[in-house]
């Protein structure tokens, strides 16, 4: 209503520096691509979640009586292939961490702006492959491509698919490179090492994972093509080939590829902890390395993939000890963002209430993993759903947690309109409880017994499956809640102002939405990263 | 930290050493293949292949030459080769210890 | 340095080459070679993984691999790996060249950089080509007659294919970057203040060198003992 009566002055800013579609598909503006993946990357998690109701309402009943198990093996790995490879691993990094990393370094663009569109275009290139797949017909693989199921034995497009996965990690490869030369080189005069931002050493140590992982997985799927598509063999025992080799290679990445999805939710909890909280985060260095240490360890633990796989006892033993390891720095970050919060001017805003949902659920997903770090319990609950719990306690309690805190936070920077605090807190209590409902029973029906990938069971799931279909239908609202405030927010928002939360960072100090070249003049750094002595604190309804 | 690539022009007659080098030791590795050293023999060629690479790296690609930042890169690059290849090769090599088929 | 920056200041104001969001010529030409080095890197994890494939199989099936190592020729093989040095060399001093400014020596190098690849892709072709004749093409038309062990020699040479087919693969890119190349530093496009592409794609063009200096080892030279290199 502001908006309306008020005749401000319409400010140059990116949104409207041009117009047209040629000038948002040619763009080299980091915000614009940052837009554009913000777009598509929202498609693919509808497309997503649809194949995530699908197998929910399969559960509802015991029989199969919705799909058959063709079907329904095609939907579950539809629902991985497309969550991972298409939503997850692009999700904060190319949309937030592309906005708002040289806004927090006070760089005019990452350094190479064409790589950025680039990398767009060849993340949509993948994703195009991925749905023709899924449009022909689909496959049956697992997300995880297993041989020689996925080489031999599989009746789906398993070559189109890797290609799908190959091509979207190519794009993930040059958003990471992309992002370790801009904090090498563009960073503001004054801002040095430890007075970057906790989201921008969360995408740094994030893009180490991307840069180091991505092309050993690309090169896995190479083989996998080869094998499949030329009987050049490398992992069917029919070839000669070890299938246990494949899985090595697989999870060299796609367990570190579990911390590229968790490290920059991380980053942003860092930053809506301090903004929300008022105050330094406690242990600033502790936080920062820890990330650093997080992406390095995290590239030592992928044998306890393989604990059943027979792998060696001797190495299972030494994966295991690394994976308690590695739990250290995410304790790390734990603790001190609860400390943070002690004694901290706590506003209880909207991307706040997501931030604490995260700390207790990323908890709850990170002390199970422990469980399944002690080779003795994993072999119990190996393709149980105590697993698919675990992890969804991880990637949707944690990453997507994180997610929505960020978009939260950042939405009045990136469009300079504020939306509906209420409405967002309500929305974020349904996910908070719908979420709890979705993946807690699955903890207890893993234990009990259930397998993953079945779409029949016995009866006496049944209870536990209808309440985790209900929880999954309340999730479903509080995702789709948020869409709605959102896009109001754009046309009838309040203008938010340049730092409507009183935040410290470099890129509240430019407009809201920001101009196209980020900052009127660089800026320069002569304090100390989240210095709260001068701020304004505004209050927020 | 702000280190300049100052522009280091490296001596033509490096250039040439590290050729003659290359080539002879080309023809080394090929010779030594012949020579019966037992289980040595991969162990000799993997020696004069990472020499080989180390004065390809080191001079023609200025890597000695150029920021403490370049050479960090090469080092971690080098390291995480060494992660992928000697964790899993650790899994490998002790696959066998228990006696137990398929552990 | 005082004179420095005040080159620098003057770069910013015409140098074409200069793009808008960097501060200075030196901040542009520090973030190329970095991200040509961290892409670098990608490559090496990229190549990493076929490497671990062989070391695996070649630790479990050693005799197969023998035999099938065998089957390659040495000496074709040691020419090849002169060839490409050789390619190294020419381009390391094209990238000299270019740091001095001498145009028509940069062409020349880059040329002959050109040449030697394309002999080394060609001899590769002839021996793809033998493997052909001889059906040692990993696939169903595989024959490996007096083999102990058909099934991991084919192993084997699906790892030779895999291997040296993505190193000419890298190799093939890399010929048709450095035509472009060569047709802008004919048109003088690269001057000694400013020959960033030549300097980047010469890291590119040694790494592919250093990917074959581990491969002919690892594929030609498997216990050649008591067979004449010759």
């Amino acid at each position: 209503m502001i908006a309306a009566s008020a005749p401000v002055k319409e400010q140059k800013n990116y949104l409207n520096a041009e117009n047209g579609l040629k000038s948002w598909l040619l763009t080299q503006d980091h915000k614009r691509i940052a837009i554009l993946y913000l777009l598509s990357v929202t498609v693919f998690f509808i497309v997503g979640g649809l194949f995530a109701a699908l197998i929910r309402l399969e559960l509802t009943t015991p029989a199969g009586d919705m799909l058959d198990s063709n079907t329904y093996n095609k939907v579950f790995t539809a629902h991985g292939v497309v969550m991972i490879f298409f939503f997850l691993i692009p999700s904060i990094p190319a949309i937030l961490g592309n906005f708002l990393l040289p806004l927090m370094i006070g760089a005019k663009d990452l350094a190479f702006p064409r790589i950025n569109l680039l990398s767009w275009y060849v993340y949509m290139l993948g994703g195009t492959l991925g749905v023709i797949v899924l449009a022909t017909g689909g496959v049956d693989t697992g997300w995880t491509f297993y041989t020689p199921l996925s080489t031999t034995y599989s009746n789906g497009y398993v070559v189109l698919t890797a290609m799908a996965a190959f091509v979207a990690g190519f794009s993930s490869i040059l958003t990471g490179l992309n992002f370790i030369v801009t904090v090498h080189r563009m960073r503001a005069p004054g801002l040095t090492w430890f007075r970057l931002p906790l989201f921008v050493w969360a995408h740094y140590a994030t893009s180490v994972i991307m840069i180091l992982g991505t092309p050993v997985i690309a090169v896995t799927l190479f083989m996998l093509m080869l094998e499949r598509g030329l009987h050049i063999g490398f992992f069917d025992p029919a070839y000669g080939g070890d299938p246990v080799l494949f899985q090595h290679l697989f999870w060299f990445y796609s367990h570190p590829a579990v911390y590229i999805m968790i490290l920059p939710s991380m980053g942003v909890i860092s930053e809506v902890m301090s903004t929300f909280c008022t105050k330094k985060p406690f242990g600033y260095t502790f936080i920062a390395f820890s990330s650093v240490a997080i992406a390095v360890f995290g590239f030592l633990v992928w044998g306890h993939h393989l604990f059943v796989s027979s792998q060696s006892a001797y190495a299972g033993m030494v994966f295991s000890i690394l994976t308690y390891i590695v739990a250290i720095p995410s304790a790390i970050k734990v603790f001190n963002w609860a400390a943070t919060m002690y004694k901290g001017q706590v506003r209880l805003t909207a991307p706040m209430l997501y931030a604490i949902g995260f700390i207790g659920l990323f908890t709850v997903g990170g002390l199970t993993g422990l469980f399944l770090a002690a080779m003795g319990l994993d072999v119990h609950v190996t393709d149980t759903y105590f697993v698919v719990a675990h992890f969804h306690y991880v990637m949707v309690g944690g990453a997507i947690m994180g997610y929505m805190a960020g978009i939260h936070y950042w939405w009045p920077k990136i469009t300079g309109r504020m939306y509906n605090q209420l409405w967002a807190k309500v929305s974020c209590c349904l996910v908070f409880i719908g979420f709890n409902l979705t993946f807690f029973p699955q903890f207890v029906l893993g234990y009990m017994g259930m397998p993953r990938r079945y779409h029949v069971y016995p009866a006496e799931f049944q209870v536990l499956n209808v309440l985790s279909s209900g929880g999954a239908a309340i999730l479903g609202l509080g995702y789709l809640i948020p869409a709605v405030y959102f896009l109001w927010s754009l046309k009838y928002g309040a203008p938010a102002g340049d730092n409507p939360w009183g935040a410290t960072t470099l890129e509240w100090q430019t407009s809201s939405p920001p101009p196209t070249t980020n900052f009127e003049v660089t800026p320069v750094v002569t304090t100390e990263v989240y210095d709260y002595t001068n701020a304004e604190v505004p209050h927020i309804v | 930290m702000q280190e300049h690539s100052e522009h280091h022009i490296v001596p033509k007659r490096v250039y040439a050493l590290v050729f003659a080098t290359l080539i002879v030791l080309t023809w080394v590795t090929a010779w030594v293949a012949t020579v019966d050293l037992g289980a040595f023999n991969i162990y000799v060629a993997l020696s004069i292949a990472t020499f080989k690479a180390s004065i390809v790296v080191l001079f023609f690609m200025h890597v000695k030459y150029g920021t403490r930042l370049t050479k960090f890169i090469v080092c971690s690059g080098i390291l995480w080769l060494m992660f992928l290849l000697f964790v899993t090769m650790g899994d490998i090599w002790t696959r066998s210890w228990m006696g137990v088929p398929g552990r | 340095m005082s004179s420095h920056s005040s080159v620098a200041a003057h770069d910013a104001a015409h140098d074409p080459n200069l793009k808008h969001h960097f501060e200075n010529a030196d901040q542009q030409k520090e973030s190329a070679s970095i991200g040509m080095w961290v892409f670098l890197l990608t490559e090496l994890m990229f190549f990493g993984g076929l490497f671990l494939a062989y070391f695996v199989y070649r630790q479990w099936y050693p005799e197969a691999f023998i035999a099938a190592s065998n089957k390659t020729d040495v000496l074709v093989g040691a020419i090849n790996t002169t060839v490409l040095i050789c390619s190294s060399l020419t381009m390391a001093l094209a990238v000299h060249y270019a740091s001095k400014g001498r145009r028509e020596l940069l062409v020349l190098f880059l040329i002959a950089t050109l040449l030697l690849g394309g002999i080394f892709l060609g001899v590769k072709g002839y021996e793809y080509h033998d493997k052909w004749v001889h059906h040692e093409i990993p696939g169903e038309h595989f024959e490996c007659h007096g083999c102990a062990d058909e099934v991991h020699t084919q192993l084997f040479f699906s790892l030779y294919f895999g291997m040296t087919g993505l190193h000419a693969s890298h190799m093939i890119i890399g010929f048709g970057v450095l035509l472009v190349l060569i047709w802008q530093a004919w048109k003088g496009q690269f001057s000694a203040k400013w020959y960033t592409p030549i300097e980047m794609f010469g890291l590119y063009w040694h790494f592919v060198d250093i990917v074959w200096i581990f491969l002919f080892p690892l594929l030609y030279l498997i216990d050649r003992v008591g067979r004449p290199l010759l």
